[in-house]
């Protein structure tokens, strides 16, 4: 899928980002002036304090609320400045994106919820039902594949959330706080598929205060009042000796 | 490791072999390994304090091995151990107080202090995320000492967030 012109841009980057919400006369600086460089198949967490930022950035990156100043690039193109249908189209091709509070499609199983943006794609019907079948059984969820979203708990739907925004295979994997509501077995089952993916390439820009998702990461960046105050990898792997008698202190 | 080698051997009479095994069975490889030079030692101490007794068994072949019990006396400090409430995780942490004075010296500034430890404290997170997939997860003891050791983790992150919005 990769044309020329895109062969060894960075999957995204942004020049001196900035986002002023203005909330009755009162403008409130959310992002301010973040550059930010995430390479093809790169694994970046994003974590900062609550009110830090860090939604206001994906979904800018998502194009699902807009700049004040500064640029945004997808893969070698300019998008701060396509319009609303651009960005759909953008989205549907390239883009995948879990939302903290899911935005499932209620009136429709979780198995279309899932199929659906493989389909609006042009995917055939046969692949975007192996792909659901594949990433609903990695998240622990096959048994519920004809239910609705509203009989769902709300890991569950978490966990539709990210199938759906992987039935894609997008190239990229935007996702805000995407294990905020599960529990630690289920974590289990999300940090496995997202390790997996990432194996296979796929570039993730995701929002976490979990430690077991960020530590997954390449790089993490952190974000204080809108701006990067920390970008860099996760220190080296600790050589630890067969077990984990150095990881696990117990107390004596 | 004393007053959990006592906890197995009021279970049963063992020697020091069987110790190290029995620690390693139920805690599976989330337990620092117990070399068997420090359960000797230990279990030397246990039977100076007359918490355990040590008796040689006679092998065919072999040198004699000794065989340890625990003793009433041993009984009553362990019954004295399980009986007391726990002492809660500390809460003057190291590195709390490095971040607090290293700065009124000019050594290093919060922020660069923060940052590093947060990238530390991932590292450390996911080695332990790794253990888990790699411990049996049929061995619950293992499973959740790895959970804890997570869930403390957390809080240490979670707690130097709060300390990065306050001091930096
Ligand atoms: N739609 C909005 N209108 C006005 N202010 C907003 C809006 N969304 C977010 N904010 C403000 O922007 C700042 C950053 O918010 P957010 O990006 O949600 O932070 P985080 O995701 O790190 O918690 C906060 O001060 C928040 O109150
Ligand atoms: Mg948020």
């Amino acid at each position: 899928m990769t044309t020329a012109s895109e062969a060894g841009q960075p999957a995204i980057r942004t020049v001196n980002l900035v986002k002023i919400y203005q909330t009755g006369g009162l403008p409130v600086p959310a992002v301010r002036g973040v550059d930010l460089r995430v390479e093809p198949g790169e694994f970046v967490a994003v974590m900062g304090p609550s009110g830090s930022g860090k939604s206001t950035l994906v979904h800018m990156l998502g194009g699902l609320d807009t700049r004040t100043s500064g640029e945004i690039w997808v893969e070698g193109r300019r998008v701060d400045t396509l319009n609303e249908s651009a960005w759909a189209v953008l989205r549907r091709q390239q883009i995948g994106f879990v939302f903290q509070f899911f935005n499932l499609v209620d009136n429709m199983t979780v198995a279309d919820n899932v199929e659906l943006p493989a389909l609006l794609a042009g995917t055939t019907p046969r692949h975007a039902r192996e792909r659901r079948e594949y990433l609903l059984g990695e998240l622990g969820l096959a048994d519920k594949a004809d239910s609705a979203p509203a009989q769902l708990s709300g890991g569950e739907q978490q966990r539709v959330a990210l199938a759906r925004a992987l039935a894609n295979q997008p190239r990229v994997l935007l996702a805000d706080e995407p294990t905020g509501n599960l529990d630690s077995r289920n974590t289990r089952d999300v940090l496995r598929l997202l390790g997996e993916v990432h194996r296979q390439g796929q570039t993730i820009v995701l929002v976490t205060h979990d430690g077991r998702v960020a530590g997954l990461a390449d790089r993490v960046v952190t974000l204080l009042d809108g701006q990067i105050v920390d970008d860099g990898a996760v220190a080296p792997r600790r050589r630890t000796r067969g077990g984990a008698g150095d990881v696990v202190e117990l107390r004596s | 490791m004393r007053l959990h080698l006592l906890a197995l051997l009021a279970k049963e009479p063992a020697h020091g072999y069987e110790l190290k095994q029995a620690l390693e069975q139920i805690f599976g490889t989330a337990y620092p390994s117990p070399n068997i030079g420090q359960i000797y030692v230990t279990l030397g101490r246990l039977e100076k304090d007359g918490l355990v007794s040590g008796v040689d068994v006679e092998q065919s072949n072999r040198p004699n091995k000794k065989v340890y019990y625990c003793t009433a006396a041993g009984r009553e400090v362990l019954d004295e151990w399980v009986d007391s409430p726990t002492e809660g995780p500390r809460v003057r942490d190291e590195f709390f107080m490095k971040l607090v004075l290293a700065p009124l010296t000019g050594i290093a500034d919060r922020m660069a202090l923060i940052n590093r430890q947060r990238r530390h404290y991932l590292a450390i997170m996911r080695d332990l995320v790794d253990l888990a997939q790699r411990t049996d997860h049929d061995n619950r003891p293992a499973q959740l000492l790895i959970e804890g050791a997570m869930l403390h983790l957390q809080a240490d992150l979670d707690w130097l967030e709060r300390c990065q919005e306050e001091l930096t």
